[in-house]
């Protein structure tokens, strides 16, 4: 069972792996900078829990918790 | 024609730049078609003069997902158009790589690029030193560092603006591709170039790039199906070959950004921003965050109740000012009506919303400016998913509760058409200001408002408590439905971008707040005076001419008949009289009887039917409708006369019309009722059709219709509230 961004530890340096999600919503994020190779980092989570905010590229993205736990990282 | 074009990334800090460069001149319409603004103003080149510059809506990359892409993508590839003169790409400095996503894009669509680089001095403070020259030497285009809000780096941009417009175009960021990635782009372009699309090689290449990221988006206006099945079989043909073509495009493109980067950015110290994460630790924190959210929701809140309200009431005062002095210059007869009631009316109906949009617009720019608004987003987004909404449509639902027009509008903020039509469509049942004088006057009318329920609370305050409830229940539970029906779909992934914190500048605040204000007074405020204008229709004509010549003869008498301290109240008396019959008489009220049978099990008569009608308008005008019904001139919903009129009012067959239940069922009709036509003219002018607004009235009718039967036949099966 490979670690995802769902479930890694605030603050732990990884390195997105794979993105197991749909098509689109896939795309949209290696858009925004979450692609395969991309160093990556979980800054906090919003007070209920959901959504998690990373740092990836130098800025600051937001995504819930459904499409972080499809995302596997390796630790850095 | 030249025209320079203008994009970026959101929160690149592309609006202020554009009124910099442009002034504020800028003219703002629809694109066609699709309710994206198209921001265009004149630019003055130092050489070539006034030139024509389009400031186009905000992407991450060139790939369509909503209407707002695809209007970039087309002005910037030339599809259906003439390509661009030349792009400005606005870079934020702070985010160099991913904002590089799309300025390489654009470059290599091989239309003559100039980048901004913005923020400058916010990427210096916190140690982002980036190397112009060798950033412009490695993408082949004029790189100028600005900072926009202090004119720095213009003049020097529109000199690169000018060269750029006399270079050869065909400058592009070799993006090393791997075989099969350039196998599949070369298939597509053929095929492009076999339907004729794209000017030139290298914007067919972009194109085909395009079309493979793009191919099976939504509604897309612009993608042939030959195109599409093009893309289709290229992906078929690298996944053959084992190569996640998506995949392959995006990080082989990122791979050449980072190289970039690296020989361009120095960064002096890596754990940079720290300013912003300091005040995210507070803002966000699970206690402190949530406790000054609330906070800042009750500032919004109050702001748009209780500060708009005396400027309200100032317009309203000087609207019948106006009413009575053109009055009183017109001669008596309909046309005096037309004018008074019918246009000043509406202009009156339509001016009297903007202290709410602006004041709710100036705050939501000022919460967007600084970053803030994208952080009441992420705080809520949880709470919002229950009934499949972003985090974003919080705000305008918020704001509905005040009043519905300036929510409508405030929609503008969610990026997704879906989930913007699904707020938009269940924003009206939150319950408005406007519904309040209706709960005040049936209440007093029918309970003893100061009586307490188990000792503590009044009954007028359970009434109100029990409406709220009521409303939010009923625009949440819309919501959820619209989400499953109409407008099926998934509840789209947050992909939310938490910008730097910034001081927000003054003069964006107020340029974004005229924009639309003033884009609501043309758009929808013609809508709503035509409609105005109807409903004064309806309920002044016909007249009778027989009631007019009986109270003639009544007036006459009043000076012979009656001592002369009492004439004056008489003739009051008179007038509210006249004026009940003639509104019987009118086509509202003979609407009004023709639709009692159907009013009847709600427990309402025809009185309360016209009422109705009248409430469309606007629904506090459903108390003053009533005054004239009951025959009381100048009624408000404290007056006492009406109330008691409403207390003594019986059906023919001698049983009160207003009981405690026919006020609930009365009450929860408005609730749910749509009757706003300002609402509805809102949410024609932005869903861009008639079909929207058409639906909330029809949905939000039948809802009230039901809920309403509902609440007085069941109330009367098991007998309460009927003495």
């Amino acid at each position: 069972m490979k670690d995802t961004l769902g479930q890694v530890e605030l603050g732990q340096r990884c390195v997105v792996e794979r993105l197991d999600l749909p098509r689109r919503e896939a795309l949209r994020l290696m858009e925004m900078g979450l692609t395969p190779g991309a160093a990556v980092r979980v800054l906090r989570r919003a007070p209920l829990g959901d959504p998690i905010l990373l740092r990836v590229r130098g800025y600051s993205l937001s995504i819930r918790n459904s499409e972080a736990c499809r995302i596997e990282v390796q630790r850095a | 024609m030249t025209v320079v074009l203008l994009a970026g990334n959101p929160n690149a800090g592309k609006t202020t730049l554009f009124n910099r460069l442009t002034g504020a001149r800028a003219k703002v319409a629809n694109y066609p078609g699709v309710t994206v603004d198209r921001r265009e103003s004149s630019l003055t080149l130092p050489r070539s003069g006034a030139v024509t510059c389009v400031d186009l809506p905000g992407t991450y990359s060139l790939t369509s997902r909503s209407a707002e892409e695809e209007v970039a993508v087309d002005a910037i590839l030339g599809v259906g158009q003439p390509p661009p003169s030349a792009v400005i790409v606005a870079v934020d400095s702070t985010a160099l790589a991913r904002n590089l996503y799309l300025a390489t894009q654009i470059i290599d669509a091989g239309v003559p690029v100039v980048l901004a680089l913005t923020m400058t001095d916010e990427a210096r403070a916190s140690g982002i030193q980036i190397d112009h020259a060798a950033l412009a030497e490695r993408l082949g285009v004029a790189v100028v560092p600005i900072v926009a809000p202090r004119g720095e780096g213009i003049d020097d941009l529109l000199l690169a603006v000018e060269d750029a417009l006399s270079q050869e175009r065909a400058t592009r960021v070799p993006v090393p591709r791997d075989e099969v990635v350039e196998r599949a782009l070369a298939a597509v372009e053929s095929r492009l170039a076999e339907l004729q699309l794209g000017a030139t090689d290298a914007a067919r290449r972009a194109l085909a790039e395009w079309t493979i990221l793009s191919f099976d988006a939504e509604g897309l206006m612009h993608l042939t199906p030959a195109a599409r099945d093009a893309a289709r079989d290229a992906r078929r043909d690298a996944e053959a070959d084992g190569v996640d073509l998506d995949r392959e495009l995006v990080t082989q493109r990122y791979r050449r950004i980072d190289e970039i980067v690296a020989a361009t950015v120095v960064e002096s110290s890596p754990d940079r921003s720290r300013w912003t994460d300091r005040i995210d630790a507070v803002l966000t924190h699970p206690y402190a965050g949530t406790a000054i959210f609330l906070v800042v929701m009750a500032i919004l809140f109050e702001t748009l109740f209780a500060w708009s309200d005396p400027m309200i009431g100032v317009i309203e005062d000087v609207v019948s000012a106006t009413q009575g002095a053109v009055g009183g210059l017109l001669p008596e007869g309909p046309f005096r009506g037309l004018v008074v009631d019918g246009v000043l009316g509406g202009v009156g109906n339509t001016i009297v919303f903007v202290p709410q949009i602006a004041l709710l617009f100036v705050f939501i720019t000022f919460l967007e400016d600084s970053g803030y608004l994208a952080r009441v987003a992420f705080v809520i987004d949880r709470l919002m998913g229950g009934v499949g909404l972003h985090g974003k449509a919080f705000v305008p639902m918020l704001s509905g509760f005040a009043c519905a027009i300036p929510a409508v509008l405030a929609t503008r903020t969610m990026e997704s058409r879906r989930d913007r039509l699904i707020t938009m469509l269940a924003i009206p049942l939150t319950s408005c200001s406007a519904r309040l004088p209706v709960y005040v006057l049936v209440t007093a009318a029918v309970f003893d408002p100061s009586s307490r329920v188990l000792g503590i609370f009044t009954t007028g305050s359970i009434v109100l408590l029990a409406m709220y409830t009521l409303s939010i229940v009923a625009a949440l539970t819309a919501a959820a439905v619209l989400r499953r029906t109409v407008l099926r779909g998934p509840r789209p992934t947050l992909v939310l971008e938490l910008p730097p914190y910034r001081v927000p500048m003054p003069r964006n605040i107020i340029r974004a707040t005229w924009a639309r204000v003033r884009r609501f007074l043309v758009d929808a405020g013609t809508i709503i005076l035509a409609m105005t204008i109807l409903l004064w229709a309806l309920l002044s004509f016909p007249k009778d001419a027989e009631v007019e010549t009986r109270y003639e003869a009544l007036r006459a008498e009043v000076a012979y008949e009656v001592p002369p301290e009492l004439q004056e109240e008489r003739l009051g008396e008179l007038a509210g009289e006249e004026a009940g019959e003639q509104l019987r008489y009118s086509l509202a009220g003979r609407l009004g009887r023709a639709v009692e049978p159907v009013l009847e099990p709600l427990g309402f008569d025809w009185r309360l039917g016209i009422g109705i009608i009248g409430a469309f308008a606007a629904r506090e005008v459903f108390v003053s409708t009533l005054g004239v019904v009951f025959g009381i001139s100048e009624a408000d919903e404290t007056s006492d006369p009406l109330r008691d009129r409403l207390r003594a009012a019986t059906w023919p067959d001698g049983r009160p019309l207003l009981t405690p239940l026919s006020g609930m069922s009365l009450m929860v009709f408005f609730v749910l009722a749509c009757q706003c036509m300002s609402t509805i003219a809102a949410v024609r002018r932005e869903s861009g059709s008639w079909r929207w607004p058409l639906l909330l009235l029809g949905y939000m009718s039948a809802l009230a219709y039901v809920a309403s039967l509902l609440v007085y036949q069941v109330g009367k099966l098991v007998g309460i509230g009927q003495a």
